[in-house]
Order: structure tokens, then C-alpha cells, then sequence
């Protein structure tokens, strides 16, 4: 190589690269998809509505766990502490409060989660390994425990029913058939959904990979790693308790079985099922799941668990990145074929 | 006051037969899980299998009870081995999520499999005469099935405790749980070691599910329903402790007990309790390193 | 003048195991200070102690004259104490300008942005470019740190410590791992470092520790053995006894 055209080859190599992290963030057109899917699933399936928008509940749920599990690497069996906060803050709210406007009511058990994870988080996240695990299903088990001590107060297992809130904005009214349900969760699903996309391309949520790729270089090079992982920790419970609200004012009923480990478990299933680690990963994990064990479960319980058992190892041994890691795999074999 | 006690020889008294179920079923778990560093949320489905096994041997072929408890932890502690040879040995180096999520997997699919083959139904087994009704120990009587636990847990923890201090191969473990590079460095065979302990924590396990049956009934759930409480007694007791899973099996029986007794609505609330102080303060348990 | 860094009586202790014993070392501005010593020595704990991995026994750690003793990793790091470790510490996972780019962004508080993305950077951006450019390493920009030979990582390694413009560097064994035939690379960069850091190095290979050294201390069984100049170290007797004689045998 002449000597002249060294530093243009360099110039050329610096644009590419910086272009690479410049434009990451910007919106491809295969996102549309989900979104588009779902609005499709409004006009195509009207009378599943009821199940449509439980899956958009859990959607948010698993994108909130993976924020923490798959971009911060916190291992948690716990997170269902937080939904079942919202939960409560709403069903509370409305059955000992009276506060039945639903949008304040959610904004609301969304601060009061964030608040419980910022505490809770500022406590738990000195520890790792199978110190946090377990102090995280303690937390949730006890305030389960909690609620029924006082069942007289929460409602206990039998749970506050007949939970009515007012209408939407004091314009859209419910229906039997959850047409506005679907598309109130949706629409917050969607904003929620913005947050969190921006968080995790943001030089946070780069900080927050590098946590979990390597922390001892993190606090080599100046970070603040505890309070990184508390703030995230805050963000995700928030978004958990978002989505236990919205539980609880879809099926106007809750009961103390949100805070149970296997609310924990299964939301922990959906997101390895997706894919860790990536923003749609808990789109289609959470869908996946939900449907499939609508479908299942009803017909045999025992083959509905043992499958999951046998996904759960077969997506441990073969396929760790969960359905979209599939799916990339598929995708850059049938590329490398394409290309000459 | 006489009253309270009875009240209190009682809960000690129940509450170390507890102890002591806790401390046979949770001990393979803490010594594999500090040998070995894997998180195996499985251990609870090889306590349940036991069980299982328990209840074929005494119902279908008519073995006695003590006997088929023997056979049952041999026969678990040996079928535990092509799973730890072909399937944990895969992921020693994996990440803890990893490991929880493979266990998991193994422990639905081992509660499918078990509520195929005995239906979801409580089982109970049938217990010889000497075993059943009370023992009369002058001052008082108490259930005799009770006091067998507690006799049996005080010789395995005898027989467990002259193991690992007195043997050769008990140091080995020790050794390796310590530091496992140096211990492998001097030309102890952690692989086998492993395996081996892995298979008696095992059958340890599968002993504790035999016993279980007459105290809580059995259901294929039993391999979750108490996964968390072995875990409990694991972590707070210290991953590879004798001692500590001892002193963690006492505390948590113990409590757990009185506080049913004293406050039933509470439930399960002290315990997760203890766990939560004792970890924030001793985050590797009473007797864990580092 | 106030020494970049000043350690003293810096005493560590696990149970009954005594591995640093009183050590002082004093680092002026532009030091290039070579600490050697057997293995086993506790070199690498000298680091971690005076980093805020380790948390002393006793003594104390200064930075520019501030007691930094009871600090964490992280503020030391940002104050300007910047370390590699033994064996890379890097994040495989993640691209070389990756890499950079969150050194970078830690330093200058811009990881705390939740909001805005790539706009934002493009200062973080072209910093990590300039570092990579002095290295010569623009082309390996995009490439995964994983796929990069361990000579290169190495550099990457060291990179990351420069990129946080530290006043005090501690390079634990720069060379170790890499094969001879990529050793200049690193040589290079040592020796062409920012005149102003003051830099500490560990090292076994003497022929660096003569080439970069202007100052020696020789650490054995945690203790300050001796301390000198090059030649000092090089003429005395014990030290070759303790240490130099191992290399003269290996040749």
C-alpha cells in the first residue's frame, strides 16, 4: 500500500465505524411487525380479545424482566413482587379508596412499584449468585405472606372482586368482549414499549451490558455499578407494576396468587423462550407461551408441563438465545447461501 | 406454667423431627452445590422420586417400610448418576441462568412424568406397628414416628459427620470444596469425587422423601413445593457446610414449627424472614466462605 | 511536590496468611517504575490493594495527595487511577470501538444518559477513534473483541486504561500471554506513553524492566525487598540470588 493512501483507507474505516453506532438506534422496518401483527389480531380475532389482552399484560411484564435479566444479567425469581404491587395498588385503590380512574390509578401503582424496587433493589443487588435468587423470592413470598396475614384488609386468596373502574378518559366504556381493554393495554404497551427502547440504546443501557458482560472492568473503569443496577431495577419494577395494574383493571378482580413463585417462573420462561437480551424477544416469547398454553393445557395439564420442562432443557442445550436467536441463526445461513 | 411447657417441649420436639428431615434431604444439595458451584434446582424432583419409589416398593411388593427406604435412596442415588455423567457435566462451566433454567426443565418434566404415572393424588404409605401411635419416654409421650426421624437424623448426621472429618475421601471433599484448583492440583480427582457425592446427596434426598410421605403426604409438586425451602436451608446454612446445613435445618425447623403453632396465619412469613436478615447480613450463610 | 501516587505501610491479611507487609512506594509524576519480584510474591496484590479490589489491613494509599484508602474501585478509577489486568478483562462480546466507547463514556458521565442515543455520542465516538488511530487499530473497530488475536486484545486492554485518561497507570504484566512474535506491539505502546502518567508496570521479562524502568522496587513474600535505580538493581548480589537468578538459568 502506498504511503498516500494510508490515511484515506483510515478516514474511510473511521466513518464506517462510527456510522455502525451512530444509526443503531434507528428504527428498521421489520419492528413495524409486532405492532402491526397486533392491531391485525384486533379486526381478524374479535372474540379473543379476552386472551389478546392478557398477552399484551405479560408482553410487558417480560419486557420489564428483561431489562434486568437479559441487558443488566440480574438473576431474579422474584420479579413478581412488583406486578403483584401494582396489582394491589390499583385494587386497593379503587376496593378501600375509591379511586376509580383508571389511567391516574395506573400512572400511580407504576410510581409505587418503582419506588418498592429502588428500596428493595438498593438492598438486594450487593449480593449475586444464589445470595440475590434467594433473597428475591424471599421478598415476594413475604409480602404474599403479608397480604394474607392481613387478608381481612387485602383480600387474601379469595381476592377483591366486583372491582369496576370508571371509563377510559370518561369516554371509552368496557365491554364484555374487551375491545377496549385490547387496545388500552395496547396503547400503553406501545409507550412503554418507547421508553424502554430508547433506555436500552442509550449510553445507559450500554453501560448496563457492559455490566453484565463484564463487571469487573466496569468498576475498573469508574462504575458506578450499584447504583446503575438499582436504577434499572427501578425502572424494570415500575414497568412490572404497570403491568399488574393493568392486570387487575382487565380483569377487574386480583388476588394474592400474583405474588407466587410461578408467576415469577413462568414470565422467566417467556422471556428465555423469545430471547433474552433483545427487545422482541418478550414479544414473542410471551405470545408464544400464552397461546400455547391456552391451547395445551386445557387439553392435558401433565403434557403442557412436561413440554415445558423439555423446552426449557432442549432451549439450554441448543438454542440458549431463545426463538429470535433462532431465528437470526436461520436468517444469516439463508443470507450466506443468497450472497454470490 | 406447665401448659406452656408442654407447648414448648412440643414445638422443640416437632420442630427438631423437622430439623432433621430438613437436614437429610437439603445436605446432598448444599455439599454438591459447594463442591461444584451448579445451582441444581433439581434436587427436589430426586427427594420426590424417592418417595415415589417408597410407596411402589411398600404397596405393590409389599417390602416394609424401613427396608424400602434403604432401597429406594440406593437405587435414586445410583439412577442419579447417568444424569449428572450426561447432562449437568455439560453446563459445569455454564452461567448460573443457565443452570437454574436446565433444572428446572428436568424437575417439570420429572412432575409430568410422576403425575402420568401416579395421578396427582396425596399418597401415604403404610408404616410398620412400632412406628406408628406413641412412644412413652417416662414424663411424656410423643409420636413415635417423630422420634424415629429425630433418632435416624442423629445417626446420619453421626455416621455423615465421621465421614467427611475422619476419612480420606471426606478430606478429599473437603479439600475440594475449599479450593477446588488446588485440590485437583495435588491429584484429587474432583470429577469422580463428584459424581460420587452428587449420587449420595442424591439418595440422601430420596431418603428424605420417603420420610416425608407421614409427615406432609406426597404429590409430584413435593419436588417444587419444598425446592424452595431446601434452597432456604442451603443458602442460610452455607453452600458446603456440614455444620451449617445442620444449624440452618435446626433454626428453620425449629422456628417454623413454633411460629405455625404460635401465629398460623403468618404462615410461611418467618421464614423467608430469617432468610432474608441472615442473608443480607451473612450473604454466604453461617458457614460459607468468602 | 505531591507524588502522583504514595503508598504507605500498606499491610494485607487473610487470616493468618500475611501477604503485603508494610509496603511504601512512591510514584512521582512521569514515573516509570518497574515492580518485579518471584512469583508469588504478591505483586498482583499490591495492585489490587492499591486499585480498591482488595481493602488494606492497614496503611495508606494517596492519589495526588489525597487518602484514598477507603474508597471504591470505581472513584479511584475516576480520579485518574487507571490499571490492566494479568489476563484481559474486556467485553468479548462487544466491539473493539465498543469497548472504547463505554471507557469513555464512564469517564465523562455520559453512561448516565437514558435518553438520548448515538446523537449524543459522537464526541465518546471520535475520542475512542483518535485512541484506536494511535494505535493503529481503526480497522479493527468493528470487529468483535473475541475474534481478535490475544496480541491485539492485549493492546485493546490497554487501550481501555489509557482511554481513561488516568494521571497514574499500573500495567499488571502487559506482555504476559502474548506470543514473542506481537511483543513489540505492546513495547511500543509503553514506550510511547503520555511523558505526564506516572507509570507502574509488573513485569518478569528483565529486558523490558531495563528497557522502561527508571526506577526498580523488588518485591518478595509481600515485603518491600530493595528498591533502586536500574543499575542498582542490576549489580546487587542478593537480588540476583532472589530473582535475577531464576531468569539467568532460563536464560
Amino acid at each position: 500500500m502506498a504511503a498516500s493512501e494510508i490515511p484515506t483507507a483510515s478516514e474511510a474505516a473511521r466513518q464506517r465505524a462510527a456510522e455502525f453506532l451512530l444509526h443503531r438506534h434507528h428504527f428498521i422496518w421489520p419492528e413495524a411487525l409486532p405492532w402491526l401483527l397486533a392491531i391485525a389480531a384486533f379486526f381478524v380475532f374479535p372474540d379473543r380479545m379476552t386472551i389478546g389482552t392478557q398477552v399484551l399484560i405479560m408482553i410487558m411484564f417480560a419486557l420489564s424482566l428483561d431489562l434486568i435479566l437479559g441487558y443488566a444479567g440480574i438473576i431474579t425469581l422474584g420479579h413478581a413482587a412488583f406486578f403483584g404491587i401494582g396489582a394491589y395498588t390499583v385494587g386497593l385503590g379503587l376496593a378501600r379508596l375509591g379511586w376509580s380512574e383508571p389511567i391516574s390509578g395506573l400512572i400511580a401503582a407504576g410510581l409505587v412499584a418503582a419506588f418498592a424496587g429502588m428500596i428493595a433493589g438498593w438492598f438486594l443487588l450487593r449480593y449475586r449468585g444464589l445470595t440475590l435468587l434467594m433473597l428475591t423470592i424471599a421478598t415476594a413470598a413475604m409480602l404474599q405472606e403479608a397480604g394474607n396475614i392481613r387478608s381481612d384488609f387485602s383480600g387474601g386468596y379469595d381476592g377483591l372482586p366486583g372491582l369496576t373502574f370508571d371509563p377510559l378518559l370518561g369516554l371509552f366504556q368496557y365491554d364484555l368482549y374487551s375491545h377496549t381493554n385490547y387496545i388500552y393495554v395496547l396503547v400503553v404497551l406501545a409507550v412503554v414499549f418507547y421508553f424502554v427502547r430508547r433506555i436500552v440504546y442509550s449510553p445507559f443501557g450500554q453501560a448496563l451490558t457492559g455490566i453484565r458482560e463484564n463487571v469487573r472492568r466496569m468498576h475498573a473503569i469508574g462504575s458506578p455499578v450499584h447504583r446503575r443496577l438499582v436504577t434499572v431495577y427501578a425502572i424494570s419494577a415500575g414497568i412490572a407494576g404497570v403491568a399488574g395494574a393493568l392486570f387487575t383493571q382487565t380483569n377487574a378482580y386480583v388476588t394474592l396468587t400474583v405474588f407466587d413463585f410461578d408467576t415469577s417462573a413462568k414470565v422467566m420462561v417467556m422471556l428465555i423462550l423469545g430471547g433474552t437480551g433483545r427487545l422482541y424477544g418478550p414479544f414473542l416469547g410471551a405470545a408464544v407461551y400464552m397461546l400455547l398454553e391456552d391451547k395445551l393445557s386445557k387439553m392435558s395439564p401433565t403434557f403442557w408441563q412436561f413440554g415445558i420442562g423439555l423446552m426449557l432443557v432442549l432451549a439450554v442445550l441448543f438454542a440458549r438465545r431463545g426463538l429470535l436467536g433462532l431465528a437470526d441463526t436461520v436468517w444469516r445461513k439463508l443470507a450466506r447461501r443468497g450472497a454470490p | 406454667m406447665p401448659h406452656l411447657l408442654t407447648i414448648a417441649v412440643s414445638i422443640l420436639f416437632d420442630g427438631l423431627a423437622y430439623a432433621m428431615f430438613l437436614f437429610i434431604t437439603s445436605v446432598g444439595l448444599s455439599v454438591t452445590m459447594g463442591l461444584m458451584n451448579f445451582v441444581n434446582l433439581a434436587h427436589g424432583a430426586f427427594a420426590m422420586a424417592g418417595g415415589y419409589v417408597v410407596v411402589s416398593l411398600t404397596h405393590s411388593l409389599g417390602i416394609g417400610f424401613v427396608p424400602s427406604l434403604a432401597i429406594a435412596s440406593v437405587l435414586v442415588g445410583i439412577a442419579s448418576v447417568p444424569f449428572e455423567r450426561g447432562l449437568y457435566r455439560r453446563l459445569y462451566k455454564a452461567t448460573d441462568l443457565e443452570q437454574v433454567l436446565l433444572t428446572i426443565g428436568l424437575a417439570f418434566m420429572a412432575i409430568a412424568t410422576f403425575t402420568f404415572f401416579y395421578g396427582p393424588i396425596p399418597k401415604s404409605v403404610p408404616l410398620p406397628g412400632w412406628l406408628q401411635g406413641d412412644v412413652n419416654l417416662g414424663f411424656r409421650s410423643f409420636p413415635s414416628y417423630r422420634a424415629f426421624l429425630i433418632v435416624l437424623g442423629v445417626v446420619l448426621i453421626t455416621i455423615l459427620w465421621y465421614g467427611f472429618e475422619r476419612t480420606n475421601i471426606g478430606a478429599k471433599i473437603r479439600a475440594a470444596v475449599d479450593n477446588r484448583r488446588m485440590a485437583e492440583s495435588v491429584g484429587i480427582n474432583v470429577d469422580r469425587l463428584f459424581t460420587l457425592t452428587f449420587a449420595l446427596g442424591s439418595g440422601l434426598a430420596a431418603l428424605g422423601g420417603g420420610l416425608a410421605i407421614q409427615l406432609f403426604g406426597l404429590t409430584p409438586y413435593f419436588a417444587v413445593l419444598y425446592l424452595v425451602l431446601f434452597l432456604i436451608v442451603v443458602a442460610v446454612g452455607g453452600l458446603g457446610s456440614l455444620k451449617g446445613t445442620l444449624l440452618a435445618a435446626l433454626v428453620i425447623g425449629i422456628v417454623d414449627t413454633g411460629g405455625k403453632y404460635m401465629f398460623p396465619q403468618a404462615g410461611n412469613f418467618l421464614i423467608y424472614a430469617i432468610t432474608a436478615i441472615v442473608l443480607l447480613f451473612k450473604p454466604a450463610g453461617f458457614y460459607g466462605r468468602e | 511536590m505531591t507524588a502522583a501516587l504514595d503508598v504507605k505501610g500498606l499491610n494485607r491479611s487473610f487470616g493468618a496468611l500475611h501477604v503485603t507487609r508494610d509496603v511504601d512506594l512512591t510514584l512521582e509524576r512521569g514515573a516509570r517504575h518497574a515492580l518485579i519480584g518471584p512469583n508469588g510474591a504478591g505483586k498482583t496484590t499490591l495492585v489490587n490493594l492499591i486499585t480498591g479490589v482488595l481493602k488494606p489491613s492497614a496503611g495508606q494509599v494517596l492519589l495526588n495527595g489525597e487518602d484514598i484508602t477507603s474508597w471504591t474501585q470505581a472513584r479511584r478509577a475516576r480520579r485518574g487511577l487507571a490499571r490492566t489486568f494479568q489476563i484481559n478483562q474486556l467485553f468479548r462480546g462487544l466491539t473493539v470501538l465498543e469497548n472504547l466507547c463505554m471507557t469513555i463514556g464512564e469517564r465523562d458521565g455520559n453512561c448516565n444518559n437514558m435518553w438520548r442515543s448515538a446523537g449524543a455520542r459522537r464526541a465518546v465516538i471520535d475520542e475512542a477513534l483518535d485512541h484506536l488511530a494511535a494505535l493503529r487499530m481503526v480497522d479493527d473497530a468493528l470487529k468483535l473483541v473475541r475474534e481478535l488475536p490475544y496480541g491485539r486484545q492485549r493492546l485493546v486492554e490497554i487501550a481501555m486504561a489509557l482511554a481513561q485518561r488516568p494521571r497514574v497507570l499500573l500495567l499488571d504484566e502487559p506482555a504476559a500471554g502474548v506470543p514473542s512474535s506481537e511483543t513489540h506491539l505492546i513495547l511500543d505502546v509503553v514506550a510511547g506513553l503520555d511523558p505526564d502518567i506516572a507509570v507502574l508496570i509488573i513485569e518478569h521479562d528483565m529486558d523490558v524492566v531495563f528497557r522502561f524502568a527508571k526506577e526498580i522496587t523488588v518485591l518478595v513474600q509481600g515485603a518491600v525487598f530493595t528498591k533502586g535505580s536500574p543499575e542498582d538493581i542490576r549489580t546487587n548480589e542478593k537480588v540476583r540470588e532472589v530473582y535475577l537468578g531464576e531468569e539467568h538459568r532460563h536464560g
